[in-house]
């Protein structure tokens, strides 16, 4: 608990100090002014990926035994875009949101308080709208390289060289929209 | 990241706290209906110890004490609103609240955020993490373009 405590600290300090409380950032990884989030999200699940996989080779750690989300595509599916559309419309995603309401924005604490009455909402109509449908699509613990038909470690190999192109594109997508428009963060 | 799937075997993720609490309170306010409603009894039935005191509750402390640590260290701790300058803050909070809302039924049931879901999904190379990508950036690109007038 203390260890979540601090690892929660960390997070923190990284969201905030990256600039993730300011929500025209986060926006801006839609229209093309901004590329932060999207730089910052994939080098945290490559990092972890490559990290955790040589530490489950070298035997440090055993992926089985870890959390691993399940999958069940049509509720993820429906549940994501939903989750676009709160993004759009809302501009914060869970953590961030909540780091932004606690260092003072008013925009996310009204989002905050958004996120708690739809988790209220969705608790209340589980039975007869949403019990069905979280349980259809279900496929077990699917790892995506296996399911592509190659081993763990390509995969992570070619989704560090698509980032990285991703990355390099994305830079010159950015200057060019910049130099149209000046944005006021 | 590492250090939290390597010390607890949790990955991160903020709407699973966000969830924890609405629980522990309904728990809290009526015993009886979350014991039996399909939603909170697996929840409450055999968890010996309150749902507020998981892994993930904890975690949220630490990143809201995180995050003013660094708000502070930086002089960004002060109170306004973020939005683009061309809509009023009125239009900017009532979408806030949409948003939230929206994110709410989403997390739950697309089985968490996208720290929980999708990038903890991502590092363990889960499908669902990859599927929650697609569908979460794909469908917000999608969509960028029908909202722009809130942003840009």
């Amino acid at each position: 608990m203390l260890i979540g405590f601090i690892i929660g600290i960390g997070f923190g300090f990284l969201l905030e100090a990256a600039g993730f409380t300011n929500t025209r950032k986060l926006a801006g990884v839609f229209y093309g002014y901004d590329f932060v989030v999207l730089k910052v999200f994939f080098s945290a699940a490559i990092t972890a990926a490559i990290g955790l996989f040589l530490m489950n080779h070298y035997g440090f750690i055993d992926l089985n035994e870890i959390y691993y989300p399940k999958t069940f595509w049509i509720p993820t599916l429906i549940g994501g875009f939903i989750m676009a559309f709160g993004f759009i419309i809302g501009g914060f995603c869970p953590g961030t949101s909540i780091c932004a309401a606690v260092t003072g924005k008013i925009d996310a604490m009204i989002f905050v308080l958004g996120a708690i009455i739809g988790i209220v909402g969705y608790a209340f109509t589980y039975e007869p709208l949403w019990e069905h449908l979280r349980g259809t699509g279900k496929m077990g613990k699917v790892d995506v390289a296996h399911w592509m038909g190659i081993s763990d470690g390509t995969f992570i190999l070619i989704m560090t060289i698509v980032a990285a192109i991703t990355f390099f594109a994305i830079t010159v997508i950015q200057k060019r929209v910049t130099a149209k428009r000046d944005y006021q963060l | 990241m590492i250090a939290a799937y390597y010390f607890s075997g949790e990955g991160l993720g903020a709407s699973g706290a966000m969830k924890a609490v609405v629980i522990a309170s309904v728990n809290d306010i009526n015993h009886e209906y979350a014991a039996k409603a399909p939603y909170f009894a697996a929840r409450v039935q055999n968890a010996d110890k309150s749902p507020a005191k998981t892994w993930l509750v904890f975690e949220i402390l630490g990143v809201i004490a995180g995050a003013i640590l660094s708000a502070a260290l930086y002089g960004r701790l002060k109170l306004g609103i973020g939005k683009a300058p061309t809509i009023s803050n009125r239009t900017r909070l009532i979408a806030a609240l949409i948003g939230g809302i929206l994110f709410g039924v989403g997390s739950q049931l697309g089985r968490g955020c996208t720290s929980g879901m999708v990038m903890s999904g991502m590092g363990v190379l889960s499908l669902s993490g990859f599927i929650g990508l697609v569908a979460i950036f794909g469908g917000g690109y999608i969509l960028a373009y029908f909202f722009r007038k809130l942003w840009i």
